[in-house]
């Protein structure tokens, strides 16, 4: 039976989807008409992500099969993926962004 | 699905979609003129913008570029110019585009005749040439002679999401057919330039393309504003995006997973085929002027608010990125990707809708933006006014 899609996946490398609408607490993720065992940590609001995998801190957050930032705290299965434990590769922090590149090249 | 479509063949070999008789002021002062003389004439588009005049050099550069580009445009059959006084560009464009062999004339205001003279004069020539155009026959084309423009307006939350990668998976097969594609928005992709600079054909086109992402920021500081710092916005952080490489990669997504052949300058015409960048402001109105003006004959447009903005001359597919403003604004809107969020529909298979569309727009379909006359135009600006 087919199930609402609840979350989108962008790209196959991705660590996150996208909730498509606002996920509750406890409630698994389903992604492209299959029901996931992952579920929400905590609400997820519609457009935010969500964690597929565990990104541990240091570590690349990736949507759209690309670098997005870097986990600046452990980040659990099914933790809302956002400003809290996420920061950009900005300008003070050269030395991973070159490493970020190296590593999408590939 | 059948890649072929009727087009227009012109006299310089490039395939319209449309076939269009048009009139167009080279100065501002001329704007009010041109529509009078443009509904004199039923069935003949105004072009009208307010540029033109008490320009430095790179900006009446610009103009004349973009008014070469619009006018000699292959969904273009015949193009009257307006002009005013002794300096005014209408003659040499003119001239420029009847070598390539279109069908362009001139009309100079000045104290030689009254302006019903002039209004007199460009009717008859007008009357002519559209009468002409409808003598034009279609022929078929393949879609590998079709150049695209990838532009968004009015994004939301959901932008990046649904529409801009559908977008990305039509360029990705329209390339992938031998057709161009061509993105635009410099200022869209700071914070993710390195990942399309990598995406490049060659160092060159990479360097390039951050080059030109480095002078944009360099525009903007000079008037006080630090592009980085003011993204994403706090409205871009309640809709969930993070961080500026989020924000940009949403943007730049349009150009899908494509190698990056060229990157133009604003209103320049791509060399190469498959997926190409252009220098344009983030405004959609001046980018889509810009990306016609390169010869785009259709232009993808991405939109969470349903930004109106259309073309004179090429039909602007939109492409809705939620289901509410499909459903409270479904006459301004071409494509639905929000089925993306309420009907299971995949990345991939909006991107086949928008291929089928495309195609239909390219034999002749009118989009949202063609059916209310949504016609702006207006010219990116460089610099300050003399």
């Amino acid at each position: 039976m087919s199930q609402k899609v609840n979350a989108l996946k962008l790209d196959e490398e991705d660590n996150v989807a996208v909730a498509l609408e606002t996920l509750k607490a406890g409630e698994l993720l389903s992604i492209k008409n299959e029901i996931t065992k992952i579920s929400a940590t905590k609400t997820i609001p519609y457009g935010h992500k969500i964690a597929l995998n565990p990104i541990p801190k240091g570590n690349r957050v990736i949507k759209y099969g690309e670098c997005m930032g870097l986990a600046t705290e452990d980040i659990a299965i099914g933790d809302h993926v956002h400003v809290s434990n996420v920061r950009g590769l900005t300008e003070e922090d050269k030395s991973f962004q070159k490493e970020c590149i190296d590593v999408e090249n590939i | 699905m059948l890649k072929t479509f009727e087009g227009y063949r012109r006299a310089n070999g490039s395939i319209g979609v449309r076939n269009h008789t048009i009139v167009i002021n080279t100065v501002g002062e001329l704007a009010g003129l041109t529509k009078k003389l443009a509904n004199l004439v039923p069935g003949v588009i105004p072009v009208v913008h307010q540029a033109g005049q008490s320009q430095y050099s790179e900006d009446s550069d610009q103009t004349i570029k973009t008014l070469t580009g619009t006018a000699g445009h292959p969904n273009v059959s015949a193009a009257l110019f307006l002009g005013m006084g002794t300096e005014d560009p209408a003659e040499g464009i003119v001239e420029t585009l009847k070598k390539d062999g279109h069908h362009v004339y001139s009309i100079i205001f000045d104290k030689k005749k009254s302006i019903a003279e002039c209004l007199e004069e460009g009717k008859v020539w007008l009357k002519n040439a559209l009468e002409l155009s409808k003598q034009q026959k279609t022929e078929k084309a393949d879609v590998s002679e079709l150049t695209i423009g990838l532009e968004c307006g009015g994004s939301d939350a959901w932008s990046g999401i649904t529409a801009n990668p559908s977008i990305g998976a039509f360029s990705d097969s329209i390339v992938a057919d031998g057709g161009t594609s061509v993105l635009a928005e410099t200022t869209e992709a700071v914070g993710a330039e390195h990942i399309l600079a990598n995406r490049a054909v060659n160092s060159e086109v990479g360097n390039r393309f951050l080059e030109i992402v480095k002078r944009y920021e360099q525009r903007a500081r000079a008037v006080g504003e630090d592009i980085k710092a003011a993204n994403p916005s706090p409205g871009n952080k309640t809709g969930g995006l993070t961080t500026l490489e989020e924000k940009s990669l949403g943007c730049i997504k349009k150009g899908g997973n494509s190698t990056l052949m060229e990157v133009i300058d604003y209103a320049h015409s791509p060399t190469e085929k498959g997926f190409i960048f252009m220098d344009t402001p983030g405004y959609d109105v001046e980018s889509v002027v810009g990306l016609v003006a390169g010869g785009a004959q259709i232009v993808l447009f991405s939109t969470g608010k349903g930004s109106p903005t259309g073309s004179p001359i090429a039909p602007v597919i939109k492409i809705g990125t939620n289901p509410k403003l499909y459903k409270n604004m479904p006459e301004h809107i071409d494509v639905n990707a929000g089925k993306i969020i309420d009907q299971n529909y995949t990345i991939d298979q909006i991107g086949e809708e928008i291929y089928s569309k495309v195609l239909q727009v390219a034999n002749g379909e009118i989009t949202a933006s063609e059916k209310f006359h949504n016609q702006e135009f207006s010219i990116w600006r460089l610099a300050e006014t003399q």
